[in-house]
Order: C-alpha cells, then sequence, then structure tokens
C-alpha cells in the first residue's frame, strides 16, 4: 500500500471515532431535551422552576422543583468553600514547599483518593459521621446539608489538588528565580507570581471539582437526608436534583408526568454543569499565561 | 452406514427431547422489593426440588414489576399493591389480561428509636405527627425531645401503603427525612433518638421498637385477623390464568411448605 493512502486511513479513522463519541453524546443531550419537555405541558416553566413543593406521586401532583435546586446549589457551594482553600493549598505545599520526597509519596496518596468511590464515602457518612454530627453539635439528626457538604469536600479536593499541582509545577522556572533575584522571599514569590501565573490551571481545577461535587449522586443520596425542603439552616436535611432523581426514576411510570419531571430536572442539572464549564473555559482563556512576560 | 449413524443421532435426539419433562425452562420474576425475600426463598427451594427450572429474580419495585407483565419480560411481576386502574388500561389495550394472586401479607409497623418510652400511638397521631401538627415527642406522652420524621421516598410500595392508610392521601411535612429501603430506615431510625419511620415487619430488629397501633400490635395474628390497621397484602401478577410452570411455582408458593418460607422471609402466610 502507499505511503500516502495508509495515512488518508488513519486520517478517515480517527475522524470516525471522534465523530462517533460526539455524536452518541450529543444524542443523549437530545433524547434528554424530548424527554424532559414534556413537562411543560403539565407545569409552567415558572411553576417547575420556581415551585417549592415536590410532591410528585401525590393527586394532584405537585412538581416545584426549587427546593431541590436550592439544595443543590447550597451543597456544592459549601463543600467549595471547604473543598477549595483545602485543595488549592495543599497543591501549594505539594508543588513548591514539600521536599521531592514528601511530594512524591503525598502527591500519588491524594490521586489515589480520587479514586474512592462515591459509595464509600457516602456509607461514612452515614454510619460515622451522622452520629457524630448529631452528638457534637446536638441536633436532631446528622443526614443533613452539612454532612454532605463535607462529603462532597472529601470527594472533590483529590481533584482539586491534583490538578492545580500540575499547573502550580509547570509554572517556568524562569519567574520564580526573576522574583527571587528581585528580593521576593518564597512567601510573596508563591503568592505574588506562581499562583496568579498558574492561576487558570488552578480555576480549571477548581470548576472540575465542583462539577464532580454538583453531579455526584450517591453521597447525596445517602448523607443529605432527602427532605424536599428549602432549609432554614446549616443542619437542615436537603434532597439535591441528583438524588430525587436517583430515588425516583426507577419508579416513574414511563411516560408518566412525574417521568417527565426527573427529566426536566436532569436538564435543569444540565444547565448548571453546562455553566459550570463555559465559566471555566472563559476563565482559562482570560487569564492563559502566554509566554513569561505577561504577567 | 453413514445413514444409519444419522437415524441414530435423530432418535437419541428425540427421545431426549421427549424425556425432558415439559416444566424444564425458564422462570422469570420482576418487582417489588419488599416481595423480593420472599420470592427469594421460595424460589432457591423449588430449584432445589426442580432443578431443571431456572428461576431469574429482580427488584425495581411495584410499578416495574406490572409493567413487565404488560410489556411481557417477566413470567410473574410482584407487587406490593393491587394494580392500578391506569395500569390495567395500559395492559388490555395490548392484550395482557394481569391475574393477581395473593401470596402473602404485609404489615407496616411505625419504629421509634429504642429508648423512646412512647409505645402506642393512635393513627390520627401518626397522621397529626407526619403532617408536621405533632412536633415535640412530650405531646403525645414522651419526654420533651423534637420528633424526627422519617419517610420513605414517594416511589415505594411502602410509602403508598403509609400514604393511603394513615395520610389519608394528606401530605407527609417537606421536612420530612426520606430514606430509599427499609435497611436505610432502620439504620436512620436506630441512630436517632427523636426518630419516627415505619417500615414492613419482617425488617424489624433490636435496634429499634415498634410502637402499637389504635392499642393494636403489629403482628402475624392481628393482620390476618384484620384488626391492625396498617397492613396489607402482597401480590404476583401473571398474565392470563397461570398455566404450566407458572402454575407449578405458584402452587408451590401457596402450599404449606411455601407459606412457611413466606414466613421465614419476614411477612406473613396468607393462612
Amino acid at each position: 500500500m502507499k505511503q500516502q493512502t495508509i495515512e488518508k486511513t488513519v486520517k478517515w479513522c480517527f475522524m470516525g471515532i471522534a465523530l462517533f463519541s460526539i455524536t452518541v453524546l450529543f444524542l443523549i443531550m437530545l433524547f434528554l431535551v424530548f424527554e424532559g419537555l414534556p413537562i411543560l405541558n403539565h407545569v409552567s416553566f415558572k411553576e417547575f422552576v420556581f415551585g417549592i413543593y415536590w410532591y410528585p406521586t401525590s393527586d394532584p401532583a405537585d412538581f416545584g422543583i426549587f427546593a431541590l435546586i436550592v439544595a443543590s446549589f447550597l451543597v456544592t457551594l459549601l463543600s467549595g468553600v471547604v473543598a477549595i482553600p483545602l485543595g488549592v493549598m495543599t497543591a501549594v505545599y505539594l508543588a513548591e514547599i514539600a521536599s521531592t520526597r514528601t511530594a512524591e509519596i503525598v502527591k500519588p496518596l491524594v490521586e489515589l483518593m480520587a479514586s474512592m468511590p462515591s459509595v464509600v464515602i457516602g456509607f461514612f457518612g452515614m454510619v460515622v459521621v451522622a452520629p457524630f454530627i448529631r452528638k457534637t453539635f446536638g441536633i436532631p439528626v446528622g443526614l443533613n446539608l452539612f454532612n454532605a457538604s463535607l462529603m462532597l469536600a472529601f470527594m472533590s479536593i483529590p481533584t482539586i489538588c491534583s490538578i492545580s499541582e500540575d499547573a502550580i509545577f509547570s509554572v517556568p522556572q524562569a519567574l520564580k528565580e526573576a522574583s527571587f533575584a528581585l528580593g521576593a522571599t518564597h512567601l510573596e514569590t508563591i503568592v505574588r507570581v506562581i499562583v496568579p501565573a498558574s492561576i487558570s490551571g488552578i480555576c480549571t481545577a477548581v470548576i472540575l471539582g465542583m462539577s464532580r461535587a454538583i453531579g455526584e449522586t450517591m453521597v447525596v443520596l445517602m448523607v443529605a437526608g432527602g427532605a424536599a425542603m428549602v432549609p432554614g439552616s446549616l443542619f437542615d436535611p436537603v434532597r439535591p436534583m441528583p438524588a430525587s432523581i436517583a430515588a425516583e426514576m426507577a419508579e416513574a411510570p414511563f411516560g408518566s408526568e412525574h417521568y417527565h419531571a426527573l427529566f426536566a430536572t436532569g436538564l435543569v442539572l444540565f444547565a448548571f454543569t453546562f455553566v459550570f464549564n463555559l465559566v471555566a473555559d472563559y476563565i482559562s482563556h482570560r487569564f492563559r499565561q502566554t509566554g513569561e512576560a505577561s504577567l | 452406514m453413514k445413514k444409519t449413524i444419522a437415524l441414530i443421532c435423530v432418535a437419541v435426539c428425540m427421545a431426549a427431547m421427549a424425556a425432558s419433562p415439559a416444566l424444564a425452562g425458564e422462570l422469570v420474576l420482576k418487582g417489588s422489593t419488599t416481595v423480593l425475600p420472599i420470592a427469594q426463598r421460595v424460589a432457591e427451594s423449588y430449584m432445589k426440588l426442580h432443578p431443571d427450572v431456572k428461576i431469574s429474580l429482580s427488584g425495581g419495585g411495584s410499578s416495574n414489576g406490572i409493567k413487565a407483565i404488560v410489556d411481557g419480560t417477566a413470567d410473574i411481576g410482584n407487587a406490593s399493591r393491587f394494580i392500578k386502574s391506569k395500569e390495567i388500561k395500559l395492559a388490555t389495550a395490548k392484550g395482557i389480561y394481569p391475574v393477581p394472586h395473593r401470596i402473602a401479607l404485609d404489615c407496616i409497623v411505625p419504629v421509634v428509636h429504642s429508648k423512646n418510652p412512647v409505645s402506642d400511638l393512635t393513627t390520627e397521631q401518626l397522621k397529626a405527627i407526619y403532617l408536621g401538627k405533632i412536633r415535640n415527642w412530650k405531646e403525645v406522652g414522651g419526654a420533651d425531645l423534637r420528633v424526627v420524621v422519617i419517610s420513605r421516598d414517594t416511589s415505594s410500595g411502602t410509602f403508598e401503603v403509609w400514604e393511603k392508610l394513615v395520610m389519608k392521601k394528606a401530605r407527609v411535612i417537606p421536612s420530612a427525612l426520606t430514606v430509599p429501603s427499609n435497611g436505610g430506615l432502620v439504620q436512620a431510625v436506630g441512630t436517632t433518638p427523636g426518630a419516627i419511620g415505619y417500615i414492613a415487619l419482617g425488617y424489624l430488629n433490636d435496634d429499634i421498637k415498634a410502637l402499637s397501633v389504635n392499642r393494636v400490635p403489629g403482628t402475624p395474628e392481628t393482620t390476618r385477623n384484620g384488626l391492625y390497621p396498617i397492613s396489607r397484602p402482597l401480590f404476583m401478577f401473571t398474565n392470563g390464568w397461570i398455566k404450566g410452570r407458572t402454575a407449578d411455582f405458584m402452587n408451590y408458593l401457596l402450599s404449606k411448605k411455601g407459606q412457611q418460607l413466606v414466613e421465614e422471609a419476614g411477612s406473613i402466610p396468607v393462612y
């Protein structure tokens, strides 16, 4: 066979494979839209998104997912508050401060933790953390917003840490040396030079970590408590969107209003993660470090 | 010579086919997780008696069990509730005639933390608790402790029975915790001092305490004689009247031995 023919075949092969995976994903998205939109025949968009009562099997049923949206949002926000500082600081420590030997041991450990199955974390939260929280804070129940956020934070820390670490580690040595040469201390160099230089990578890490938290199902199903209400305090039980979908989908009759409502909830969830990724994309372009002189 | 061998082969094959009992084959059961432990025990014991029958079992909930009968993906659909008129319409439209078989009874008991002094509630009190009108245990003669209402997911069969028999179709307060399984509920109630929940009688263990309802304790006797207010029959649905191996299996389940297995699974025999 001629070299050119081989080149062409390989090119078409790769294009086919790439097209295939993109098409499949696109079709799943279309499916989500087509299965979710019919709910608007039963309730208005406003009632669906801002309705505070979720009674999908009552007669008459109520399909308001506001409480679920708020729950997802709060759980993600709170887990971010815990996970972002911890994850980024661990990354800074590993890339800049720790000795090579420590970093070599700790980094794989952190990456190993990223592969922890979520059901294990959920079980831990349910059996160990829930009673602990209940006793420590003297509250009636340990399965709540706080517990779920904590567990999600544990899940996203490894993601945030390991991607940030890569970003920080890849900051050009010359920048650091220049900073030292100007008389900056190590701390000043980290805060003023290294972190700003790797900010786009750190942002990507944060957004990826948060996407993982917002889409996470098993953990919130097990430890969030599952009450479909807008929480009044940190220790109220909540019912984030993925938990609601997972718990109810198996029993929702095919093609019923409930079934469409769950798909529409999935659509809202998808919109959330989509916006997350757009923001991540924007930030990583906006603050991209091009060359060493642009800082 | 070759011909004779071929003929012998055919003969042997036919003989083998004729000799195999008519009951051999596969039996598919799908549906309610409440019926699952019963079906599991009976299936195991039935397969020991009839090694040529393969029974495959799966859960997925009552609605899925009935759906499986309507779609023809199972021989037997398990359900912890009776078929809904919507589902009957769907089935008859497809030319399917679901037949219910009452195979066991189930009794749903309200449960509290083992250290809770309250031991009896009326159905009205239970309803008021789940409506959020009673918020402290001292209102029903207990300690000064906030009531933590724990419910099951709205799609579970146990929830449907509770909604029908206790709530009388009124809505459980939104702040009630929901748990996706009987086992999860036992875990949650067992570790929360102020909790109240409800489970199928078979899941009762020493970590939690069952309450009597209207002064009637939930037991097999009170369920069978109808005194206990929160009980329900469990069903297996088939397409049309049973025959062949489905009939044989069902007869076994309703025999004395089968009903004994029902009891071992934590449900209540029909007789």
